[in-house]
């Protein structure tokens, strides 16, 4: 009995201790500057907010798709448990309750979290949001081999059998629900640092239990946030309208919008897209602007461009599995190479971006200045920051390497921005000795051509926005084994990239990270500098958002979790 | 008898190839149009010259952080806006110096005239070797099908009927797309997928049908002629008559194609350029150019205009060069008549 008690008193304390440091966690990382919203003004409501891409980004299934594009939607559709506040600076960094009726009770050593689900709340279709369907959602992320499902629900109990038998997914000691309490525990096997960012992305969104285990692609999902998704076409449009069953339960949370409907043209390129918003004939552009735009922006229509700093990187992912970028030289080659600079000046210059070399951006947490693949340093005599490149060295490596004259193929989107930087790299490519080619394909279907194995892609061009500012986020996710799904479109690993010590040390990272942030940290900063010793990826540049509104669109709200909020823009 | 026929035309008058070459080299729209696709010409097979001797530039690597000198100034070559809110990077413009960018760098900073000149030998190269192809094909099947006719011509003729079925640029988008992936193996011949046997393959092959279907036309109408007849009386092999009777009467029209197509296919080739399926960077044709160009129409336009212009005045050449040919060729014209 004493030991059962002294365990029970113990499990309490350190449980105590988690729910502290998890505050901590959060308050350190978000200093509340006062930037929560206003109170919604019923007289600013209505319009059509419209929104213009040159192409759509995939399916709409908010357990599957993995784009900034359209997870800037999901914040005014779906909701989870808890959310990141609907704010404009550091404090929307912040974890809110959104279905759940208050942050959760954390016990059992960070290993059980319990939260309530709000009652009377219903999703668009007109049914009421039970326990049930927060059960089924989360099975569900692994019914459909979600991107994530491996990186950040694997530490759920019982995630490891629905990773390898997804089909028939049961989460029934990972998450325990209580129907007439309306009681949610989630239950993990170690206590997770980040779990509380995770519960608020939109992978973690709660859908009907009733949606079938597989990407719903095109057909809505039924919605709990102030819009709902009416009809979805790729090659056309997204049309938004009001969820008719919404009441706003959270002001932090997911707050009632101003448009009465959002409609997202597809098939417009962003020189027609930079003009339509200056002819006030839309509202906002997605797609990066043209550099040739540019100029005319940043002085005639200065006041309608909206510069905001980004926890985000542009980033090259070198196939670890296949020639030539199996040899690590040849890696390390590329990441000499490459003149960042250079591409920056192709995404609109050196006020929209920095160079960096590490994965994890600069002001993140366990960033390290540190860069070993630039003129005068080596991975292991690194400098503080990218200067030039170094094509001699990159040369020699590429002739040690035995891979020059390999073919090698740069897979990049179809819009200009990408296009230029692929024409870039094919050229430095061809100049440190192998034969380079460019492969344009759309961008609605590109970032996940690049993840599929069966593709045989050998680098590419893409861009990683953190999904929560933490530094699992980055290098987990992005280079962790359990990211790495052949033959799947959901493989977020794109180099194939799996050194178990480096994941064994990740993982350690990330149960420390539940006890002492800033040894996690300090942790993180070392794997950054020891991965980019194995170069799985060229890291390019920081970029800076450059959101371009027309002028008859007022409330512009930046939140740098969740980028430009539509919902709060008005039109009146 | 049939010696006797040329020979009677030998002792009366000039030969007819006599006649044609003279009233093609009295009228004035070929002078001027061979002039003028002669300049270009020229000046494509000249662009080696320029870029390394006069611009002093590699018109296929990216230069995006180049600069030169020019009146003491250093002047870089992608150049950053400090107005405003000092964003984006422009292409330096026309400096009007053939040593420095004379009409200015594209968004890689590449010297645009030096990129003109080679996409040129590419587009006129695409478009004559294509066009060869094409002819050469066209022929064989027109002569072929036309002359034994039945069976063989039903079959040639229906798979031209469904290749022209097709839109011709639907055709060749949906053939450049497939190879342009993955190359094309077929038996012992092997293209690589940034080759640029591949534009010529597809180009060539797609406009056979608009060249092999009058030339079967006429080829059936050649072959009720009186001396095909004759031919056939005396014994003639049928490779015989097709190459002492039938071809020689095709030719001419043949000929009279040839330079359209060389227009057809440069237009066609510079449309899957700039669609990105034709020839493929770093290489440039004149479509490539404007695709690249597109990206600065606001800033530079030049780099997509003079392209363009090139194209438009090879083009009007090529038919007008065409329809000279035509008109020396085509005995029912009055203009035949020498004065």
């Amino acid at each position: 009995m004493y030991s059962k008690k002294n365990k029970l008193f113990k499990v309490a304390t350190i449980s105590l201790l988690i729910t502290l440091v998890s505050s901590l966690i959060l308050s350190t990382n978000v200093k509340a500057d006062g930037n929560s919203l206003p109170a919604f003004d019923k007289s600013k409501a209505g319009g059509t907010l419209k929104l213009v891409a040159q192409s759509a980004a995939g399916t709409l299934d908010p357990k599957i798709n993995y784009t900034a594009q359209y997870w800037q939607l999901y914040v005014a559709t779906y909701d989870g448990l808890l959310a990141f506040k609907y704010a404009s600076g550091p404090e929307a960094f912040k974890v809110v309750p959104d279905l759940a009726t208050a942050m959760p009770v954390i016990s059992n050593g960070g290993k059980t979290l319990t939260f309530t689900l709000r009652s009377g709340i219903k999703f668009s279709n007109g049914q009421p949001v039970t326990v049930n369907d927060v059960k089924a959602s989360f099975e569900r992320v692994f019914k459909v081999s979600g991107p994530t499902a491996g990186t950040f629900f694997n530490g759920i109990i019982g995630a490891d059998v629905c990773l390898k038998t997804p089909a028939t997914c049961k989460l029934d000691k990972g998450i325990v629900v209580n129907p007439s309490t309306n009681q949610v525990v989630l239950n993990l096997v170690s206590p997770d640092d980040a779990i509380l960012y995770k519960l608020s992305t939109p992978h973690a969104a709660i859908n009907p239990a009733a949606t079938p285990g597989k990407d719903q692609g095109t057909t809505p999902i039924p919605t709990t946030g102030p819009y709902m998704y009416k009809s979805y076409d790729t090659n056309k449009s997204l049309i938004l309208v009001r969820n008719p069953y919404f009441k706003e339960w959270s002001h932090d949370a997911n707050p009632q919008g101003y448009p009465d409907q959002i409609e997202y043209d597809f098939g417009v390129t962003p020189t027609a897209a930079v003009t339509a918003v200056e002819n006030n004939q839309v509202n906002f552009m997605f797609d990066q602007i043209p550099a040739d735009r540019l100029p005319e922006i940043g002085t005639k229509y200065a006041n309608q461009a909206h510069i905001s700093q980004l926890t985000a990187m542009w980033y090259l992912p070198l196939n670890v599995n296949i020639a030539p970028f199996n040899n690590p030289k040849a890696r390390q080659a590329i990441n000499y190479a490459v003149d960042r600079n250079a591409l920056i000046k192709i995404y609109g210059g050196a006020n929209l971006a920095t160079p960096v070399c590490s994965i994890l951006p600069p002001n993140f947490p366990g960033h390290v200045d540190f860069c070993g693949y630039t003129k005068g340093a080596t991975p292991q005599k690194p400098a503080t920051s990218w200067t030039a490149p170094d094509l001699d060295l990159a040369k020699k490596l590429v002739k040690e390497s035995g891979t020059q004259g390999q073919p090698v193929a740069v897979v990049v989107a179809d819009d200009d921005v990408n296009k230029q930087m692929g024409v870039y790299l094919q050229s430095v490519l061809n100049a440190i000795g192998y034969k380079a080619t460019v492969e344009a394909i759309s961008g609605n279907i590109q970032f996940t051509y690049i993840q599929n194995t069966k593709n045989k892609v050998q680098i590419s061009v893409t861009q990683w926005f953190q999904d929560y500012p933490a530094a699992v986020d980055f290098l987990y996710v992005l280079f962790g084994c359990a990211s790495f799904i052949p033959n799947s479109d959901s493989s977020i690993n794109m180099a194939g990239y799996c050194n178990k010590p480096l994941d064994d040390r990740m993982k350690a990272a990330i149960t420390l990270g539940a006890v002492n942030p800033t040894a996690a940290n300090a942790q993180w900063g070392q794997i950054d500098k020891d991965m980019m010793a194995d170069a799985p990826t060229v890291p390019l540049f920081t970029p800076k958002q450059l959101d371009f509104i027309s002028s008859g669109t007022k409330n512009y709200v930046f939140s740098p979790q969740n980028k430009m909020l539509f919902s709060q823009a008005q039109l009146k | 008898m049939i010696g006797l026929k040329k020979h009677t035309q030998v002792a009366f008058s000039q030969s007819p190839g006599r006649v044609s070459w003279e009233i093609l080299n009295k009228d004035k729209r070929t002078r001027i149009s061979f002039a003028i696709l002669l300049l270009i010409i020229a000046l494509a097979i000249l662009a080696p010259i320029y870029s390394s001797f006069i611009a002093h530039t590699n018109p296929f690597v990216s230069s995006l952080d180049a600069s030169f000198n020019m009146n003491g100034k250093t002047v870089q070559v992608l150049q950053p806006s400090t107005q405003g809110l000092g964003l984006g990077v422009t292409p330096i413009g026309p400096t009007w110096k053939f040593n420095h960018y004379f009409l200015g760098a594209d968004s890689q900073g590449r010297d645009i005239v030096a990129r003109i000149l080679y996409g040129g030998r590419n587009t006129l190269f695409i478009g004559f070797v294509s066009s060869l192809l094409t002819m050469f094909f066209a022929i064989l099947i027109g002569v072929i099908a036309g002359y034994y006719r039945g069976f063989i011509d039903n079959f040639l003729s229906r798979i031209l009927d469904l290749i022209w079925a097709f839109p011709v640029y639907l055709l060749a988008i949906s053939l450049s797309v497939v190879l342009l992936t993955s190359g094309l193996n077929f038996g012992f011949i092997h293209f690589g997928a940034g080759s640029l046997a591949l534009p010529i393959f597809i180009i060539g092959m797609v406009y056979i049908p608009y060249v092999a279907r009058p030339l079967r036309a006429q080829v059936l109408s050649i072959r009720e002629r009186d001396f095909v007849k004759a031919a056939i009386g005396y014994g003639a092999g049928n490779s015989n008559i097709i190459f002492t009777e039938i071809l020689p009467n095709v030719l001419p029209s043949a000929l009279v194609f040839f330079p359209i197509m060389v227009a057809l296919n440069m237009l066609t080739e510079s449309a899957l350029s700039f669609l990105s399926i034709g020839v493929q960077p770093p290489s440039a044709s004149w479509g490539t150019i404007i695709n690249d160009g597109l990206a600065l129409l606001y800033t530079r336009p030049l780099v997509a205009i003079l392209p363009g212009l090139m194209i438009v005045i090879t083009a009007a050449a090529l038919n007008l060069y065409g329809d000279a040919v035509r008109d020396a060729l085509d005995p029912k014209l009055n203009t035949r008549i020498i004065k």
